[in-house]
């Protein structure tokens, strides 16, 4: 298989293989790894052709391109070497196209006059065709990698451009000039990606049962999805809980913000519901009928998270009153605190029931930066982790969390076996409340979080995305 | 709320889960709406095979809406036989599939109830929002 170089962005570094994994199976196409750094926004990979190189990219969103891989050297001369070596047997192919050559430098800067020296350099090629700035039919980047501050790139290679990646959404779906959202909305970048690690595609069902104003129903919305989503408060979804968008007129609602972006078409609907007292179908369904389910439940402190029932199991009196009144307009169900774990555990069982086979669970969970919970991943034997990503902050991480829904026949009885006595033994749940203490020790309230996470996105996005200073 | 949401949803009370009377839910003093969209026929051939047939009968017949054949149509029911492709964008979609679009995905609850019938709860459908919460008799 041909290699090709992966322009990464130098952001979210741990979701950026992640996400090429999961597009290289959407395409159904073969990737192999042969350098990725995190430290590096310059990965090369193996695949079948350019065709699935395109395939895989076009709808990344934590890349810039892909292009194949003409040569890589640590100075110009081992580049010019390696250019010789591996690619010599394609020069003739573009010998009479139209062609341009940029360059494209990480952590660095040419003058222009380098730059002329450096495209001039590789005069051996020796294509006869015209130069085009614009929609040249083939195009070649020479890739400087600096050191931070350093005068002298230390990793070079020349690429031909094949491909550029889906990033332009993270732009089109920004919630700055989205009509509805909430200070817990992930931003825009974030849920795109939560939805290509999920397999979100045209043809399938995604559903987010802690929708909020639709963040991750949107986003598999815009891969081609059809999607829904439920929220225990039915102000979300409706609208009428306000935007936090200053000044806006007029009501804004989940609905509305599929139209804004024309993907009405694929919004099933929202419906209010607690994910403990579900009325999505648990059984009846063979085979299960969601193809991924992304979340980003609510885990807060002071606050709480919250489902129906009561703190105190109702006397006769008050089962009668609420009986009585429960189809008043102003009669509101009761609520109960819920212990994090215990839902956690639910999301992942809820999972098993209505997930396809193949179908992935994507769930972010916030997480100390403490060794002993660092570690720890919520488990269900019919479930299989596929990845982990981190976002990390000062104090505090949050996780995307990657499942795939086995074959039952898959799954080994002993595991099945194992998770029943812990049931039976009640290890599980609201037993769990010290380990939910030390969990959440030294936490701010959960929103106060996502405010930070917020805060921290926009000063990312202030800053021009790296690479955007390539010359001509 | 598009008509195929139907399909999935059963009364949220936990004791009528088993009973396969909470399934489906029967929408009853509903105000229906169209809202015309792009037919989608990869995902009309994928959720085919995860309809439960007679619950959407039941439910078109319900809404006083056109009376659906007795088998469910097969995948190859919605596709021109002449434009069958390996590339999902040349394929043409049959009458079959249009109807099925329309129904499914074009139709919309958008005032009413939804009714459980084993437990005769009403759930409310407002502005194409259905709440299931349940009171705290019922949790
Ligand atoms: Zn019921």
């Amino acid at each position: 298989m041909p290699e090709y170089l992966v322009r990464l962005v130098q952001m979210h570094e741990s979701f950026r293989k992640a996400e090429l994994e999961a597009l290289a199976e959407l395409a159904g196409a073969e990737i192999e790894f042969v350098r990725y750094d995190e430290d590096s926004p310059f990965c090369i990979v193996r695949l079948p052709s350019d065709a699935a190189a395109k395939a895989v990219i076009s709808r990344s969103i934590l890349s810039q391109g892909i292009h194949e891989l003409w040569g890589q050297g640590s100075d110009y001369d081992s580049l010019h070497a390696s250019v010789r070596e591996k690619s010599s047997h394609l020069w003739q192919k573009y010998h009479d196209v139209s062609f341009r050559f940029t360059l494209d430098c990480y952590r660095g800067t040419r003058e222009l006059s380098e730059n002329r020296r450096i495209i001039e350099s590789f005069s051996y090629l020796d294509f006869q065709g015209p130069i085009r700035m614009r929609e040249a039919e083939a195009e070649f980047r020479v890739f400087e990698d600096y050191q931070f501050n350093a005068s002298t790139p230390h990793t070079l290679f020349l690429g031909r451009f094949v491909a550029s990646s889906g990033r332009l959404a993270k732009t089109t779906y920004d919630l700055k000039k989205r009509h509805y959202i909430s200070t817990t909305s992930m931003d825009a970048e974030l849920a795109l990606v939560t939805a290509n690690i999920a397999l979100a595609a045209p043809g399938k069902l995604f559903y987010d049962p802690f929708m909020g104003t639709g963040g991750f129903p949107i986003a598999s919305a815009h891969f081609g999805a059809v999607v829904c989503g439920s929220d225990i408060d039915g102000r979300s979804i409706r609208g009428t809980g306000g935007s936090s968008r200053k000044g806006q007129v007029g009501k804004r609602d989940v609905a509305g913000n599929f139209k804004q972006y024309g993907t009405q078409g694929r919004y099933l609907g929202g419906f209010v519901s607690d994910l403990t007292n579900t009325p999505l179908r648990l059984h009846g369904i063979e085979g299960g009928y969601l193809d991924g389910i992304i979340s980003d439940p609510p885990y807060g402190i002071r606050e709480g998270l919250k489902v129906l029932g009561s703190r105190e199991k109702l006397g006769d009196v008050e089962r009668a009153t609420h009986r009585d009144r429960f189809k008043e307009p102003t009669y509101i169900p009761p609520k109960r605190p819920y212990s994090f774990i215990a839902m956690l555990d639910d999301i992942l069982d809820f999972a098993v029931k209505t997930l396809v086979v193949g179908g992935r669970l994507s769930i972010w969970m916030p997480t100390a930066n403490d060794e002993d919970i660092e570690l720890m991943i919520p488990t269900n034997p019919y479930l299989e982790i596929v990845s982990v990503c981190v976002q990390p902050f000062n104090k505090w991480s949050r996780r995307l969390l990657t499942y795939k829904r086995l074959r039952d026949e898959d799954v080994p009885p002993e595991a099945i076996e194992r998770k029943r006595k812990e049931y039976e033994s009640g290890v599980r749940a609201d037993d769990l409340n010290v380990f939910r203490r030390k969990y959440f020790e030294g936490f701010k309230e959960y929103v106060e979080l996502k405010r930070e996470a917020q805060g921290s996105v926009e000063q990312q996005s202030g800053k021009p995305d790296v690479g955007d200073d390539t010359v001509q | 709320m598009k008509l195929l949401t139907l399909n999935f949803l059963t009364c949220a009370i936990k004791t009528c889960k088993g009973s396969p009377a909470s399934f489906p839910l029967h929408p009853r003093d509903s105000e229906l709406e169209i809202i015309e969209t792009d037919i989608n026929l990869p995902f009309l051939k994928n959720i085919l095979p995860r309809l439960t047939w007679d619950a959407v009968r039941t439910i078109s017949t319900e809404l006083g809406l056109p009376e659906l054949p007795a088998t469910a149509p097969t995948r190859e029911d919605l596709v021109e036989p002449s434009s069958t492709s390996e590339d999902d964008a040349e394929e043409v979609p049959t009458q079959v599939a249009k109807d099925l679009h329309r129904l499914l995905l074009e139709t919309c609850v958008k005032e009413g109830k939804l009714v459980c019938g084993c437990c005769e709860h009403e759930y409310q459908v407002k502005e194409g929002v259905a709440n299931f919460l349940l009171p705290g008799h019922l949790v």
